[in-house]
């Protein structure tokens, strides 16, 4: 994939994706400043952190302590950046963070990391198991290498970052989050997916959002199988404009091989919102 | 829920290091199965010497009173001299205990140890044969059982251990994986399958015998029909997708080979990692943090109804 963002890149999505941009993750308010990177990154990082708060770095090595200890820090910050290392595929690391802080989890973490995520910008230097930043909120969610099973699922807002591949089930039941994703996604993908947007630079396994509602996909190379009711729809200006933002925010240039004429959309054919007996088989 | 953990070995250097590998790998997939553990060692010279052959037995009828440790069972007190009197020569025999399971060895071949350890002890269930495998069962906590079977300090090219969360059968150590139904064969199988009474049925007609209620156990017995008619686990694997419907993620492994398959819709969790040392699965990368080289290892998830297979 593209060269990655540096650490501005990821503030600038933070502006766009936490608190400070009061987006919440809601579509259509996440636009990015219309002052650009310069006046975004000029604000300095202390906006950030919650009053009384000291700027410095915390470190939990998970092979001293437990995940327990470092999510009760988390949830009551005296800090706003930690570090995490060792955490040895452990589950439910960085679960529940609810203010904006910067945790870098330096290894492969377990099943459910960042879940509930609500304003935390969060990296992971490895893989992630099942659900990772499922249901979050707000925040900025990255995953350096790959993701197992039901990526962002049921996530309602914020920005989930695969550097990696995603396997099956990715955005799952999405509700307003947006993902995108470096490599391929699993089949069954976005299944029953009601909001958001899904933005895949590789490929998309069999059954590509069956039953979908209303979120937008974005596939550069190919859809093996598109599921109930989803189906190909035009690439306009707006969907171009709205997937270089997306691009740019996940750290990669839309541009040559990345550009958003690259790209095919795919969407709710909206045939399954009320039940028709001629339907009955797709249920 | 289970948790399943296997290691194959590339590297002979690795070899002695087997079991304390195993267990660090079972120590992770506790949560998925408390309520009982089994394992399986391929190449455990201590209990398996060259040249001859184990028969993993659980003695007492089913369900019956648990076995201490130390041998004292009257069952497995009587077992060695009516073992060796119904084989041919009365050989030597080498008898380990380890927890509920009992491992004898002969030089003999092994259909001929199977079928004297059954004349010699009817009640006694057979839970794995073959000229490298012993099994272990057991019910309780699987750290405290993996100790009764001295896991850590195993040795051999590749062994596999279950945690069972029982959900189509009694926790009971006969409901316990793996099921090792073909000589050196053992499969591993965390969810569920849903049509296995329709074709336990099938092969019962065709004259397969069951010990157990398992759904697992049904899975096991097609396999060794399939590798019985001459399929490898590559084919055989296939077959099974095709037959059965069901949650799987299964860790197959015969005398020589070490496979793993998911159903279609592989909503049970399987990752496997590669070095040019190893080959290991588990149900989570948690159990696989800790192997030697595991910073290069090549890491991926299994594709639905793929079947990957190596040979050694």
């Amino acid at each position: 994939m593209a060269p990655l963002s540096e650490e501005a890149r990821a503030r600038r999505s933070h502006a766009t994706y936490g608190y400070e941009a009061g987006a919440r993750g809601r579509r259509g308010e996440a636009e990015t400043p219309s002052g650009g990177e310069a006046e975004v990154l000029s604000e300095p990082a202390t906006v950030l952190a919650p009053a009384g708060t000291a700027e410095r770095t915390v470190t939990f090595d998970l092979g001293v302590t437990t995940v327990r200890a470092l999510n009760s820090e988390l949830h009551a910050p005296t800090a706003t950046s930690y570090e995490v290392l060792r955490p040895q595929g452990a589950h439910a690391i960085a679960a529940g963070v609810h203010a904006p802080l910067t945790i870098d989890v330096r290894g492969h973490a377990g099943y459910y990391c960042a879940g509930m995520n609500d304003g935390g910008l969060i990296t992971v230097q490895g893989n992630v198991g099942t659900g990772v930043a499922e249901n979050m909120m707000s925040g900025v969610v990255r995953v350096r290498g790959d993701a197992s099973q039901s990526a962002g699922a049921t996530a309602h807002g914020g920005l989930l970052v695969i550097e990696g591949s995603a396997s099956m089930r990715c955005g799952i039941s999405m509700k307003g989050v947006d993902i995108v994703v470096g490599g391929d996604i699993g089949p069954m993908s976005a299944f029953m997916a009601q909001a958001g947007r899904l933005v895949v630079c590789g490929d998309a396994g069999d059954g590509l959002g069956d039953s979908i509602y209303e979120a937008r996909i974005y596939v550069r190379g190919t859809v093996a199988g598109l599921g109930a009711d989803c189906v190909e729809k035009d690439l306009r200006a707006e969907h171009r404009a709205e997937l270089a933002e997306l691009l740019t925010a996940a750290g990669i240039d839309p541009v040559g091989e990345y550009a958003p004429e690259r790209f095919r959309r795919y969407g709710s054919a909206r045939r399954l919102y009320h039940f028709a007996a001629g339907n009955s088989a797709a249920y | 829920m289970c948790g399943i953990v296997g290691l194959h070995l590339r590297d002979p250097e690795l070899y002695p290091r087997l079991g304390r590998l195993l267990e660090t790998m079972l120590r992770q997939v506790v949560e998925r199965g408390p309520d009982s553990a089994g394992v399986a060692v391929y190449g455990d010279r201590r209990r398996c010497p060259r040249g001859h052959a184990a028969v993993s037995v659980l003695l007492g009828s089913a369900g019956g009173a648990p076995v201490d440790g130390e041998g004292t069972d009257p069952a497995r007190a009587g077992l060695e001299a009516a073992v060796r009197a119904a084989l041919p020569g009365s050989p030597e025999l080498l008898v380990t205990a380890a927890g509920a399971t009992t491992v004898v060895a002969a030089p003999v071949d092994v259909d001929t140890l199977v079928d004297a350890v059954r004349r010699a002890v009817p009640s006694a269930l057979v839970v794995g044969s073959g000229r490298d495998l012993t099994v272990y069962k057991g019910i309780g906590d699987p750290v405290a059982l993996a100790a009764t079977y001295d896991l850590a300090n195993a040795q051999g090219w590749q062994g596999l251990a279950h945690t069972r969360m029982a959900t189509e059968s009694a926790v009971n150590p006969e409901g316990c994986h793996p099921y090792a139904v073909g000589p050196d064969q053992c499969l591993v199988h965390n969810g569920s399958f849903a049509n296995h009474a329709t074709i336990r049925r099938e092969l019962a007609a065709e004259g397969v015998r069951f010990d157990s209620e398992n759904d697992s156990e049904v899975g096991a017995r097609f396999v060794a029909a399939q590798l019985a008619q001459g399929a490898d686990l590559d084919k055989a694997l296939r077959l099974l997708c095709e037959r059965f419907d069901g949650f799987y993620t299964l860790l197959v492994t015969s005398d020589d080979g070490f496979a793993v398959v998911r159903d279609a819709i592989a909503c049970k969790p399987a990752i496997i990692a590669e070095t040019p040392a190893w080959v290991a699965m588990a149900s989570e990368f948690r159990a696989l943090a800790d192997l030697p080289g595991i910073d290069t290892a090549r890491i991926y998830e299994p594709e639905p109804e793929r079947v990957y297979a190596w040979r050694r």
